[in-house]
């Protein structure tokens, strides 16, 4: 049986919560110069041992502190939220955006003049050295055609470190870097000198030792910090505190953990050093509720701890997860808005013998995120027919206080769809989720989640094209769009484009997995990854148990939508041509273009001039695209796109329990998930679909033209599997069934689904009540996750000025429940001012 | 097993699924069209004429009405299966007045029993109570509005007075063949004191098996729809009863009878 009494947060959550978030982020020179000056001393030398002896030098230089009122310690710079670089992977973008960074809009940050100057000096070791580069070389040409078409990208790990996985923080809590450097050891000890692995063997554990070593090093540094401070200070309770703070880290992570305190102290290290050794982002801590819980119970049981301290130390965990930070490129910091590092930490689910493992820890979790009010943790929540349901009663009022978590989790399809992967029953059932959505057995696997994005969207223009793209071959030649007779004709050649581009997109991501083993294998994180040590390889060189490589697909309700058009419209009813079509979507359907569109149509009727013979210079191009932006279509023809539009609106869209059109998108889905699963990686995996776009499907769509479901070029395409924003008009239900439809269990990387509800539709017990039964409907469906934004009155008056992205929004009106876009205007407003009565914070 | 029901037809004005707040869990609503009182403050003006008519939502015509058989309105019904499984909902008739089209209410009632899903209906009970009888096999919950306990009152603005329906309040309490809840909705000028409600309460509390009255207070957001209707809005400048007033009835129901009083729905 469980405690789940909340218990109130202390004054030190709010102390430490503002001074994080005191000023802007910035970036320091310390790592790249430090791991620069390692590599100049360690020429010549296995790249594994370098490694690790860079990984060492960086731990044993690198500029600590211990924050104000920390009792948690360990930050990876001196400025709050700061971050680090990593030349190693990529550095030329950051130099090109040296003078934009601070004012970009998406995550900007602060770079002095001096950093600036530092990092020029260590980056131009790196030239001709990053795995960005080597990537590149290992790529086939049509693969780089095809990125630079925009139709997919790996930017994900080929600018940065891969990250995206859960250790065995577990082993280290038990064992400590001490125990595991001596399973190293041991293994060594093994070695034969006949062995045909002798060499790389022996190389990867002594790598696994000096990581160990440094570890230890480094909290040491933090022991001595903290008896220094003590000496100090004057508070003779924060003096207390520091002292405590020594102690532990004397301890831990060197020796397994003795005290609950050692025990979150040794996780931090964890998941602080994973960060510092590589820039992968998603490390996620996984099933925290669960591995710390025997600490918890030993020290509550034996009275040296208080539920209060508990959660003040699991809160101050949760504003160090906010600390860590991570600068990307402009386009990148698009697609991963809001200084998000999704370190994913999970709670309830099931044990690995099939029970409920709800516990004390996992209220506390979720009382955390109450308590601290940020992004990080990514929290999540497993659900399963034998969920406690107070603990999702719990996870609801979080839902309702409007911070979007948590992300619930269906361990009915999960741990199935994981099996099917090859997962023992044990392991999928206790399996975490990396990141956005992406499922994973801890401690065995080597996910390479969140591969790249691919947008469905599109090979579905290549068809319309025939393969060009701005006046080029982008893809394969799939004929003459009007040639085709039938739907059936037309469906094959999107799958034929489809097809293509997933191969070349297998090959970019292929050649980037082998530039990580080849230049940045990751000895450090390799050691708390079964079956590194045994198999003596590092997780980059294959030696996790399971071996993955899941990228990601989005604009399935485009590509539905469209498709149904297409069926509809031109073949079924023959309310229009093919060749009216494709040119409705030249046009953008009458509705006019911006320069870029403009000079995308130039080029792309130039390639077609190009293709029936006629030779055309860059001038005849500059004529064009003046020509295309000062275009006035006919009259005639303006009314014709935009009566075009007005039919393919009046069709039924994906997203309203219309089996019709649902299974369409059942079939997209598969055009994606089918023939990725036949893909294998270098590291003796294979490859697994997701559908989910992380926020992607916002820069990338701004790269798609018109489609034939009425969107216009350059807006934003669906996310996820979720319907295309505003077109689910029927309620919250119908748009779950229709999600529910696609087959989830095939896109084992993971499936998001995003849904808007407004507060008063949660409103009381009872509100809760139903919005559990909401996503346990869902779920009983076999849908495999669920996240929701509970909208406030910016939401709605923006949902009044815009009401075509918002017609699924359920709001509370009096009695009853209704589509807010739906209601008068002046009930709007009513609702509007309700809102800000409400749920002013 | 003859399913002839299944084809009866009936006017609907709108289905609306996800409704969380008419009877337990997460239900689906059909609106019947079609009502015999006229009561001012009615939300739902478009409900109040059997004939299909167009009202004017948002600037646009729209038209309102429709007749369907048993078979599609259960078509829609059926897909929202699993969230009432998870939440004790299912299915709630709502009007208008369902009774008046007493064939189709009975056949909608019927087919969603034989889906094993929980009916309520919300209705005044005005109908011969041989109609009303019809209805309690398939019938899980009544919700039933009783607005006044002054025959003359409630015909000056409802346009009929109250003695059939209270009578039928008596008769369904004694059947015993239904859980019967009883709705008030407070109007401020009309029913919105203490004596008053407590009147109507005691009414309740007296029914055999009744245990639980809902208040619900006046609001003033169907005025867009009298304005659609090209219809003078009634109520006129009326407020909401604010909160405080609300659970001052409430304690004061919950005092001096056994009732469980809930405000809302």
């Amino acid at each position: 049986m469980y405690d789940s009494t909340p218990v109130q947060k202390t004054d030190r959550i709010p102390k430490l919560v503002k001074n994080l978030y005191a000023k802007m982020p910035e970036i320091e020179a310390a790592r790249a110069e430090l791991i620069t000056e390692s590599y100049r001393q360690t020429e010549g030398e296995p790249v594994m041992t370098r490694r690790a002896r860079a990984f060492a030098h960086i731990l044993e230089n690198i500029p600590i502190i211990i924050r104000e009122g920390e009792l948690i310690v360990g930050s990876t710079t001196i400025a709050p939220r700061g971050c680090q670089t990593y030349p190693e992977f990529s550095y030329e973008w950051l130099e090109e955006e040296f003078d934009t960074v601070e004012h970009r809009a998406a995550d900007p940050f602060y770079i002095s003049e001096d950093t600036k100057q530092r990092l020029l000096k260590v980056n131009r070791y790196w030239r001709g050295k990053t795995t960005s580069e080597l990537a590149a070389s290992y790529m086939a040409p049509e693969t780089i055609r095809a990125m630079k078409h925009n139709v997919f990208t790996p930017g994900n790990y080929f600018y940065n470190g891969v990250g995206h996985i859960t250790v065995q923080y577990d082993k280290v809590l038990r064992i400590g870097y001490a125990g595991i450097r001596k399973e190293a050891e041991e293994e060594l000890r093994h070695c034969q000198f006949g062995d045909a692995d002798y060499a790389s063997k022996r190389i990867f554990l002594e790598a696994v030792i000096l990581s160990c070593d440094a570890a230890v090093t480094y909290a040491r540094r933090y022991a001595r910090l903290a008896e220094k401070m003590s000496g100090e200070e004057k508070d003779p309770h924060r003096k207390e505190e520091l002292l405590r703070i020594a102690r532990t880290c004397d301890r831990v992570p060197e020796q397994g953990a003795e005290s609950f305190q050692e025990a979150c102290q040794s996780f931090w290290f964890v998941q602080q050093l994973l960060q510092i050794e590589s820039s992968g982002h998603s490390i996620s801590p996984g099933r925290f509720d669960q591995y710390m819980y025997p600490y918890y119970r030993k020290d509550m049981d034996a009275g040296r701890l208080t539920r209060e301290y508990a959660q003040e130390l699991i809160d101050c965990i949760w504003v160090k997860l906010n600390d860590l930070n991570k600068c990307r490129d402009a386009v990148s910091a698009e697609g991963f808005a809001g200084y998000s590092l999704f370190q994913n930490l999970i709670v309830g689910g099931q044990t690995v013998d099939g029970r409920d493992a709800t516990n004390d820890l996992s209220f506390m979790c979720i009382d955390a995120s109450k308590h601290v009010f940020l992004p990080q943790p990514s929290l999540s929540i497993r659900v399963w027919n034998g969920s406690d349901q107070n603990l999702l009663l719990r996870a609801a009022e979080l839902t309702r206080m409007g911070i979007g978590l948590p992300a619930y989790y269906n361990d009915e399809i999960i741990i199935p769809a994981l099996v099917n992967r090859g997962l023992t029953l044990e392991d999928a059932r206790d399996y975490d989720i990396i990141g956005c959505v992406e499922p994973q057995k801890a401690g065995k696997t080597d996910g390479w989640h969140d591969a790249a994005f691919y947008n469905m969207c599109r090979p579905l223009e290549f068809v319309f094209s025939n393969g060009y793209d701005k006046g080029e071959l982008a893809s394969i030649q799939t004929g003459d769009v009007e040639s085709f007779r039938t739907f059936e004709e037309f469906y094959e050649a999107y799958q034929k484009q489809m097809n293509y581009n997933i191969s070349l997109l297998v090959n970019a991501d292929n050649a980037i997995d082998m530039a990580h083993r080849v230049l940045c294998p990751l000895p450090f994180e390799s050691c708390m990854v079964d079956d590194c040590i045994k198999r003596g390889k590092a997780v980059q060189e294959g030696g996790a148990v399971y071996n993955f490589t899941g990228p990601q697909g989005f604009g399935i309700a485009n590509v539905a939508d469209s498709l149904y058009t297409v069926k509809k419209l031109v073949y079924e009813k023959q309310k229009i041509t093919m060749g009216e079509l494709r040119r409705a979507l030249e046009m953008n359907f009458g509705q006019g273009f911006d320069a870029d569109t403009a000079q995308e149509v130039a080029l792309q009727v130039a390639g077609r001039l190009e293709e029936a013979g006629q030779e055309v210079t860059p001038d005849i191009v500059g004529m064009a695209v003046e020509q295309v932006l000062t275009m006035e279509l006919p009259a005639e023809e303006k009314a014709r796109y935009e009566q075009i539009r007005e039919w393919i609106d009046e069709l039924p869209k994906f997203g309203n329990d219309i089996d019709e059109v649902d299974l369409l998108a059942k079939d997209a889905a598969y055009t994606y998930t089918r023939p990725m699963e036949t893909y294998q990686n270098p590291r003796g995996g294979i490859f697994q679909a997701g559908l989910y776009p992380v926020s992607a499907n916002v820069p990338l769509g701004r790269q798609t033209g018109a489609t034939p479901d009425g969107r216009l070029a350059h807006m934003p395409v669906a996310d996820g599997v979720s319907p295309s924003a505003g077109k689910d008009v029927k309620g919250p239900t119908a748009a779950c069934n229709s999600v529910a439809k696609l087959d989830h269990g095939i896109a084992s990387n993971g499936t998001l689904f995003n849904m808007k509800m407004h507060p008063s539709a949660m409103e009381g017990q009872r509100g809760l009540e139903n919005f559990v039964s909401l996503v346990r409907g869902y779920f009983d469906q076999k849908g495999m996750h669920m996240q929701f934004n509970v909208v406030d009155r910016q939401t709605l008056l923006d949902a009044q000025k815009h009401p075509e992205k918002y017609s699924g929004l359920v709001v509370r009106v009096a009695g009853y429940s209704a589509l807010f876009t739906t209601l008068s205007k002046s009930l709007q407003d009513d609702i509007i001012r309700r809102t800000e009565q409400g749920f002013g914070r | 097993m003859n399913k002839d029901y299944l084809d009866v037809v009936g006017r609907i004005f709108d289905i609306q699924r996800y409704s969380i707040h008419d009877g337990t869990g997460i239900r689906t609503i059909v609106f019947l069209k079609g009502c015999a009182l006229r009561c001012r403050w009615c939300c739902n003006p478009e409900s109040q004429e059997h004939a299909i008519e167009t009202m004017m939502v948002n600037g646009k015509p729209k038209v309102v009405g429709k007749d369907v058989t048993v078979r599609e309105v259960m078509e829609t019904v059926r897909r929202d299966m699993p969230y009432y499984n998870r939440s004790g909902g299912g299915l709630t008739l709502s009007g208008g007045e369902s009774l008046l089209q007493p064939d189709f209410a009975e056949a909608l009632l019927r087919a969603a029993k034989d889906m094993q899903v929980n009916t309520a209906m919300e209705s005044m009970g005005f109908a011969r109570y041989e109609v009303i009888e019809r209805l309690l096999p398939s019938l899980d919950t009544y919700l039933m509005d009783i607005k006044h306990m002054d025959a003359r009152k409630h015909a000056m603005y409802t346009g009929r007075e109250n003695t059939l329906m209270l009578e039928n309040a008596r008769k369904i309490a004694q059947s015993h063949m239904t859980e019967l809840i009883i709705r008030v909705p407070v109007i401020p000028g009309f029913n919105d004191t203490e004596q008053e409600l407590l009147d109507i309460a005691q009414f309740a509390a007296a029914l055999p098996g009744v245990r639980q009255i809902h208040i619900l207070p006046y609001h003033s957001f169907g005025r867009g729809k009298y304005e659609g209707l090209g219809r003078e809005y009634p109520m006129g400048d009326v407020r909401t009863p604010d909160d405080d007033k609300m659970r001052k009835y409430l304690e004061a129901i919950e005092h001096k009878t056994s009732l469980r009083c809930q405000i809302g729905g």
